[in-house]
C-alpha cells in the first residue's frame, strides 16, 4: 500500500519536529555538561573522578551501548526490507543490550553510594550523578519506547506506521549514543587523567 | 489638544519633583563616581543624536500623513526602499555604537572595581563581610572593626575586599561609585575614594532575605585627625570583634551601628574558608573571579 | 498508624495568616464556585467541554491563552498596586501595610505572573490566532501538542495562584537566585511552587516553539516562499528558534535547583562545593533570550499594523528580516550583562557590553523602517496605530536606558536599582504590552466577528501611556538617588514624593485596564452595532480574505500566493470567486480530552513534588507516560468534511 500525499507530508512534519526536539534535548545536555565542567573539582574535600572511576568498567558499558546502536541499525535494515521477524529479533537485542547497560550503570551508582559517595556529598558528585543519570533516564525511556514499538507491531502490524515510528526511535537511540561518547570523554576519560 | 496638555502637565510635574532632589549618582563625592557620571552623560548625549530626530519624525510624519490631510500628501503606496536613507540610518547608529563600544572597552578597564586608584595617599584596607542583615567592616591594619558604619579618611583610596556569610548580597555606595556582589566563599575587590568630608549612604542591592531593606550603612569620610580619633576610640571600645562576636552578629537580625576593637585579624579569611572547603580553591583557577580571589589572598 | 506519608508535608499551618492573602485564599475559590454555579444553571458544562476544553483548534486555544493572560494581568497589576502602595507609605516614620514576607512574595509573584502568564500567554494567544491564518493553512503542525502546551501553561497558572491559598510563594524574586532559594534559607514550599510552575509552563512553551517552527516551515500555502511571508510570521519564526534553544536551559537550571531542594544535592548551595554563580549564568542564558522572545513578535505586529494603517507597503522588507535574524543571533551572546557587577573582570564585561549595544543597531533600523512606512502613506489613527505611536515613544526611551545599562561602568552605578526596574518595564510595557494590546484590537474582529469599541480603546491607550510615565519615570530618578529594587521601606524622606507619584501611576494604569475590561464587556453587549466584515481594516494579508469570525476550518479553499501582501493586490486586481470544483475534502483533527488530562496530571504531579507526596509523584508520572503511549497508539485522530459540505458552509458564511 503506498502512502498518500498527506501521509508523507505528515511524516515529514513529525520527523522535523522530532529532530527539533532532539536539538532541544542537546541544549539540555549542554547545560548539564557545562555545570559538570564547572563543578568537577568541587569535591568538598573528598575524592574526585580519578579516585572513583573505573575505566575498565566504563569501557565495557560503552561497548555494550555502541553494540546496541549497531544492532539497532540492523533492525532498521530489516524493517526497511519488510523482514518483520528479523526486525523484532534485532530490536529485542537492542533492548537487551540497553538493559545490560543500565544494569551496569545502576551497579556503578550503587557501589559509589554504598561507599558513601552520594549525590549529597559534594557538588562534583551531584553533577556526576545528574549528568550520567539524565542520560540513563533517557535510555530507560528509549527502552520503554522500543518495547511499545514491538507491542504495536504485534497489535497492528502496519509496516508504514511502524517504519515511521521506528525511524524516530532509531534517531533517538543513536543520539543517546553520541551523548554517551561525550560523557565517556568529558566525565570518565578526562576525569581519570 | 489632550496630548499637548498632558505633556505639559507631566513635564511640569517632573520638574517639580526633580528640581530640589539630591541624586547621589549625579552629584558624586568621589573620583570613581565622577567618572561614571561623566560616562553616563556622554552616552546619553550621544544617543540623543538619533533619538531626537526620531521623535521629531514621528510627530511630523504622523501629523503630515494623516488621512485627513489628503490634499497635502504625496501618497505613494508602493514606495518601500531608498538606498541613501538606509545607508544613513545604518551608518550613523553604527558610528555611534563604535564610539560607545570603544568607550565601553576603555572604561571597563579604567573603572574595573579591582583596579587600584591613582593616588599619592596610601590606601586604607577594609574587609567587608555581608551577613544577614548588616554589614561588618574590618580594618585589619588598624585593629578595629565596625558594623554598619564605615568611617574613612577623606582623599584616601579605600581598598575593599568583600565577602559574605549570607545569601548573595551586593555592596554599594552610590555617592562614591561602583557596586559589587558579596558572595560566600568568594572575595571581590573594590577601590573607591571620597573627595570631600561628609556622610554618604550605602546599600545592599541584591535581595538576601527578609531583612534585606534594613541593610543600609553609612560612610563617614573624615579629615585625617577625625579619622584617627575614631580609630583610637574604637581600639579602646569594650566591644570585641572576634570569632564569637562574628557568630553572634551573623544570626539573622538587624542592629545599630557599633564600633569594635579587632581581636582576630584572620576573621575575613575564616569566613571565606568556611565555604571554600568544598570548592576548587586548590585545583582550579579557570574562572576569572577565582583568579581575583587568589590575588587577594596574596595581598593578605 | 502513621498516615503522614499520604499527604507529604502538608499541614494546616500552611494556610495564610496575612489579611490580603487570606482574602485571596477565600475569594478565589468562591469565584470558582460562583462560575461553576453559573455553568450549571445555564447548562453550559457540555458546551465548555466540547467547544473549549477538548478543542485542538488553534483559534480556540489562542482565545483561551488570551483569556487566562488577561485575568493574570489583573492579578499582576493588583500586585503592582500593593507594591507601590507600600513604597508610598514606606518612608521614615511610615507604616507597613503588610509584613515584609508578604511583600517579598508579592513582588516575586508579580514578576513571574507578568512574564510567564501575561506576556507569554498573550504571545501564544497571538501565535495561535494569527499564524495559521496568515500563512494560509488550517491549523498548526501538531494540533494535539498545541492543546497539551496550553494545558501545561494552565497548570503552571494554577500552581502560582494556588500558592496563595496554601503554602505561600517564593520570596526570591522572579529568577530565584540561590543560595537564598536553597533549603538553607528557604525551607518552605514557596520556592518549590515557583520552580514547578515555571518548569511546567516552560515545557509547554518549548513544545509550542517546536510546533510553530514546524508549522511555519511546513504549513505555508502554495507559493508562499519565505520572502513572501508576512513579517509577523518571520518574527514568530525567529522567536521559535530562540525558544527551542533557550527554554531547555531553563528546564535544566530549574531541575538542578529542584534536585538541590528535593534530594539535598549541591549544585548551588553555599556548602558542599555548590556554585551560585553557575546558576546566575544558566538562568540568564535563558533569561536574556526570553525577553527577546517576548518582544520580537511585538516588532512583527508593529510591522503589520504600520503598513496596514498607513495603507502602504512596509519599508524595507528584506532589511526587516535581516534585522530580526541579527537580533536573534545577538540575543544569545549578551546574557552576562545581567551581572556585570558579579566580578567577571574588565575583558569579559567589555565584550558582553559591546555585544549588547550592537543590538541597538538592527532595532533602530526597524524603527526607521516603520517611520518611513508612515512617510508618504495615508495614515488612519485607529487604536492599533495609536498603540504603535505610544510604543515608538516609550520603547525608544527604554532603548536609550538599555544602552546606558549596557556600558559596564555605568551599570556599576545603576544595577539592581529602581533605574533598572524602570528600564525593563519601559521596554516590556512599551514594546511587548502595547504591541500585544494593539494586536488584540487588530485581530479581535477576525476571531469574533465584531469590533472592540474604538473610543474605549483609545481611552485605554491614553491611560496606559500616562500611567506608564507616572509609574516609571520617577523610578529612573529614584535609582539615581540610590534607591535599590525590592525595598518595602527606606529612610530617605526625599524619596517619598517620587514613590507617591509612582503609586498614582499604577492607579492610572489600572484605569486603563478598567477601560479595557469595560471595552470587552461593552463590545460584547453591543456586538450587533459593532459588527465587523471579513476585512474591517482593508488589510494586506491573507487572514482578511476569510469571513469574520473565521470559520473553524480557516480556509474553505487553500489560497495560492505569488507575492508579499497577496490579499492587498488581489483586492486591487479583483477577487475571483471560487469555482465549485475548487472545493476539496477537508481533513481536520478530532477534539480530545488528553491535552486537558495531561495538563491536570502535570499540575497534580507538581503539587505532589512541592508537598513531598512521593507516591503521588510516581502515580502522576506513570499516568502521563501511559497517556502519551495511548495517544501514539490511537490511529483515529482525524475526521473528514466532504467537499460538498465545505462548499455549503463557505457559501453560507460569505452570504
Amino acid at each position: 500500500m503506498s502512502e498518500s500525499a498527506e501521509m508523507i507530508a505528515k511524516r515529514d512534519k513529525v520527523q522535523l519536529g522530532f529532530w527539533l526536539y532532539l536539538m532541544t534535548d542537546c541544549m539540555l545536555f549542554t547545560s548539564l555538561f557545562a555545570t559538570y565542567m564547572i563543578l568537577r573539582n568541587s569535591t568538598n574535600g573528598g575524592p574526585g573522578g580519578s579516585e572513583l572511576f573505573s575505566m575498565g568498567f566504563v569501557l565495557v558499558e560503552t561497548l555494550i551501548l555502541l553494540t546496541s546502536s549497531y544492532v539497532c541499525g540492523l533492525a532498521n535494515l530489516a524493517i526497511h526490507n519488510g523482514r518483520k521477524k528479523e526486525f523484532v529479533v534485532y530490536l529485542g537485542a537492542t533492548i537487551a543490550l540497553g538493559i545490560a547497560f543500565l544494569t551496569m550503570e545502576l551497579t556503578e551508582f550503587g557501589k559509589l553510594i554504598g561507599e558513601g559517595h552520594t549525590p549529597q556529598t559534594s557538588a562534583f558528585l551531584s553533577a556526576f550523578f545528574t549528568l550520567v543519570g539524565t542520560h540513563g533516564l533517557h535510555i530507560a525511556i528509549g527502552l520503554i519506547w522500543a518495547s511499545v514499538l514491538i507491542w504495536a507491531l504485534y497489535r497492528q502490524g502496519r509496516q508504514e506506521d511502524i517504519l515511521r515510528k521506528f525511524s524516530l526511535f532509531a534517531v533517538f537511540w543513536h543520539f543517546l549514543d553520541v551523548v554517551w561518547i561525550f560523557i565517556f570523554t568529558i566525565v570518565y576519560a578526562m576525569g581519570v587523567k | 489638544m489632550l496630548v499637548a496638555c498632558t505633556v505639559i502637565a507631566l513635564v511640569t510635574l517632573g520638574y517639580l519633583l526633580v528640581h530640589s532632589a539630591h541624586f547621589d549618582v549625579l552629584q558624586p563625592a568621589g573620583a570613581v563616581a565622577k567618572s561614571e557620571k561623566s560616562l553616563l552623560i556622554f552616552a546619553f548625549s550621544i544617543m540623543m543624536l538619533v533619538v531626537i530626530p526620531v521623535f521629531i519624525m514621528l510627530a511630523v510624519f504622523g501629523w503630515k500623513y494623516r488621512a485627513g490631510n489628503d490634499k497635502k500628501i504625496d501618497y505613494r503606496p508602493e514606495w518601500h526602499e531608498h538606498k541613501l536613507l538606509e545607508a544613513i540610518w545604518w551608518g550613523i547608529p553604527i558610528i555611534i555604537i563604535l564610539i560607545l563600544a570603544t568607550t565601553t572597552w576603555i572604561t571597563a578597564h579604567t573603572l574595573d572595581p579591582y583596579r587600584r586608584l591613582d593616588s599619592k595617599a596610601a590606601p586604607v584596607n577594609v574587609q567587608v563581610i555581608a551577613v544577614q542583615w548588616k554589614w561588618l567592616f574590618i580594618y585589619p591594619d588598624l585593629g578595629v572593626a565596625s558594623v554598619n558604619e564605615l568611617p574613612v579618611p577623606v582623599n584616601t583610596p579605600i581598598h575593599f575586599t568583600i565577602s559574605a556569610d549570607a545569601p548573595m548580597s551586593a555592596f554599594w555606595i552610590p555617592a562614591l561609585g561602583t557596586q559589587i556582589y558579596a558572595m560566600n566563599g568568594m572575595s571581590s575587590q573594590l577601590n573607591l575614594i571620597a573627595d570631600h568630608v561628609g556622610a554618604f549612604p550605602g546599600y545592599n542591592t541584591n535581595i538576601n532575605g527578609e531583612g534585606y531593606a534594613k541593610m543600609k550603612f553609612n560612610v563617614y569620610s573624615k579629615i585625617d585627625k577625625d579619622f584617627s580619633s575614631w580609630v583610637e576610640s574604637a581600639r579602646k571600645s569594650p566591644n570585641m570583634m572576634d570569632e564569637q562576636m562574628l557568630q553572634k552578629i551573623s544570626q539573622p537580625s538587624t542592629m545599630d551601628g557599633t564600633s569594635y576593637m579587632l581581636m582576630d585579624n584572620n576573621l575575613y579569611n575564616k569566613v571565606i574558608m568556611k565555604y571554600m572547603k568544598g570548592t576548587a580553591s586548590d585545583k582550579d583557577n579557570s574562572t576569572t573571579s577565582m583568579q581575583h580571589d587568589m590575588s587577594n589572598m596574596e595581598g593578605m | 498508624m502513621d498516615w503522614q506519608w499520604l499527604i507529604g508535608r502538608m499541614n494546616l499551618s500552611y494556610l495564610p495568616h496575612e489579611p490580603i492573602t487570606m482574602g485571596a485564599a477565600v475569594g478565589m475559590p468562591l469565584t470558582l464556585v460562583a462560575i461553576a454555579a453559573a455553568l450549571t444553571y445555564f447548562k453550559k458544562w457540555g458546551y465548555l467541554w466540547r467547544e473549549w476544553i477538548t478543542t485542538v483548534d488553534a483559534k480556540r486555544i489562542g482565545i483561551m491563552y488570551g483569556s487566562v493572560a488577561l485575568i493574570m494581568l489583573a492579578r499582576g497589576v493588583f500586585d503592582a498596586l500593593m507594591i507601590r502602595s507600600q513604597t508610598a507609605v514606606g518612608g521614615p516614620g511610615g507604616s507597613q501595610l503588610f509584613n515584609t514576607d508578604t511583600y517579598q512574595q508579592v513582588f516575586t509573584s508579580h514578576g513571574v505572573i507578568m512574564i510567564f502568564f501575561v506576556a507569554m500567554g498573550l504571545m501564544f494567544a497571538l501565535f495561535n490566532i494569527a499564524v495559521p491564518l496568515m500563512i494560509g493553512t488550517r491549523d498548526v503542525a501538531f494540533p494535539f501538542l498545541n492543546a497539551v502546551s496550553f494545558w501545561l501553561f494552565f497548570a503552571g497558572m494554577i500552581l502560582v495562584n494556588g500558592s496563595l491559598i496554601f503554602g505561600g510563594f517564593s520570596i526570591g524574586g522572579w529568577l530565584g537566585y540561590p543560595p537564598l532559594t536553597e533549603l538553607q534559607y528557604s525551607p518552605g514550599p514557596g520556592v518549590d511552587y515557583w520552580i514547578w510552575s515555571l518548569q511546567v509552563a516552560g515545557i509547554g512553551s518549548l513544545l509550542s516553539g517546536i510546533n510553530f517552527f514546524v508549522t511555519i516551515l511546513k504549513n505555508r500555502a502554495p507559493g508562499m516562499t519565505f520572502m513572501r511571508m508576512p513579517i509577523f510570521v518571520w518574527s514568530v519564526l525567529v522567536t521559535t528558534v530562540l525558544m527551542m534553544i533557550a527554554f531547555p536551559i531553563l528546564t535544566g537550571s530549574l531541575a538542578l535547583l529542584s534536585l538541590d531542594r528535593l534530594m539535598g544535592m549541591h549544585f548551588f548551595t553555599s556548602m558542599g562545593g555548590g556554585n551560585p554563580m553557575m546558576y546566575v549564568n544558566l538562568i540568564w542564558a535563558w533569561g536574556h533570550p526570553e525577553v527577546y522572545i517576548l518582544v520580537m513578535p511585538a516588532f512583527g505586529i508593529y510591522s503589520e499594523i504600520v503598513a496596514t494603517f498607513s495603507r502602504k507597503k512596509l519599508f524595507g522588507y528584506k532589511t526587516m528580516v535581516i534585522a530580526l535574524i541579527a537580533i536573534m543571533f545577538f540575543s544569545f551572546i549578551v546574557w552576562q550583562h545581567h551581572f556585570f557587577t558579579m566580578g567577571s573582570g574588565a575583558d569579559v564585561n567589555a565584550f558582553f557590553g559591546i555585544m549588547t549595544m550592537i543590538i541597538a543597531i538592527p532595532t533602530g533600523v526597524k524603527v526607521f523602517n516603520w517611520l518611513f512606512t508612515m512617510y508618504r502613506g495615508r495614515i488612519t489613527f485607529a487604536s492599533p496605530m495609536i498603540w504603535f505611536m505610544c510604543f515608538a515613544v516609550t520603547f525608544t526611551i527604554g532603548g536609550v536606558t538599555g544602552v546606558l545599562l549596557a556600558v559596564p561602568a555605568i551599570d556599576f552605578q545603576v544595577h539592581n536599582t529602581l533605574f533598572l526596574v524602570a528600564h525593563f518595564h519601559n521596554v516590556i510595557i512599551g514594546g511587548v504590552v502595547f504591541g500585544y494590546i494593539a494586536a488584540i484590537t487588530y485581530w479581535f474582529p477576525k476571531m469574533f466577528g465584531f469590533h472592540l469599541h474604538e473610543g474605549l480603546g483609545k481611552a485605554a491607550a491614553y491611560f496606559w501611556q500616562v500611567g506608564f510615565l507616572l509609574s516609571f519615570m520617577p523610578l529612573y530618578a529614584l535609582g539615581l538617588m540610590g534607591a535599590v529594587r525590592r525595598l518595602d521601606n527606606y529612610s530617605d524622606p526625599s524619596w517619598i514624593p517620587f514613590f507617591i507619584v509612582s503609586a498614582v501611576g499604577v492607579v492610572v494604569v489600572g484605569i486603563g485596564i478598567a477601560c479595557q475590561l469595560l471595552q470587552i464587556a461593552y463590545s460584547i453587549w453591543k456586538r450587533k452595532e459593532l459588527h465587523a466584515t471579513s476585512d474591517p481594516w482593508d488589510g494586506r494579508t491573507l487572514e482578511w480574505s476569510v469571513p469574520s469570525p473565521a470559520p473553524f476550518y480557516n480556509y474553505a479553499i487553500i489560497p495560492e500566493v505569488s507575492r508579499v501582501d497577496e490579499w492587498w493586490y488581489q483586492k486591487q486586481e479583483g477577487v475571483k470567486a471560487p469555482k465549485d470544483s475548487d472545493y476539496k475534502d477537508i481533513v481536520l483533527p478530532k477534539n480530545t480530552s488528553f491535552g486537558f488530562v495531561i495538563g491536570m496530571t502535570a499540575f497534580v504531579g507538581s503539587g505532589a513534588l512541592i508537598w513531598h507526596i512521593w507516591w503521588l509523584v510516581v502515580v502522576s508520572f506513570i499516568a502521563i507516560v501511559v497517556m502519551i503511549i495511548m495517544r501514539t497508539m490511537d490511529d483515529f485522530t482525524e475526521y473528514t468534511i466532504p467537499a460538498a459540505e465545505v462548499m455549503r458552509m463557505d457559501k453560507e458564511a460569505r452570504a
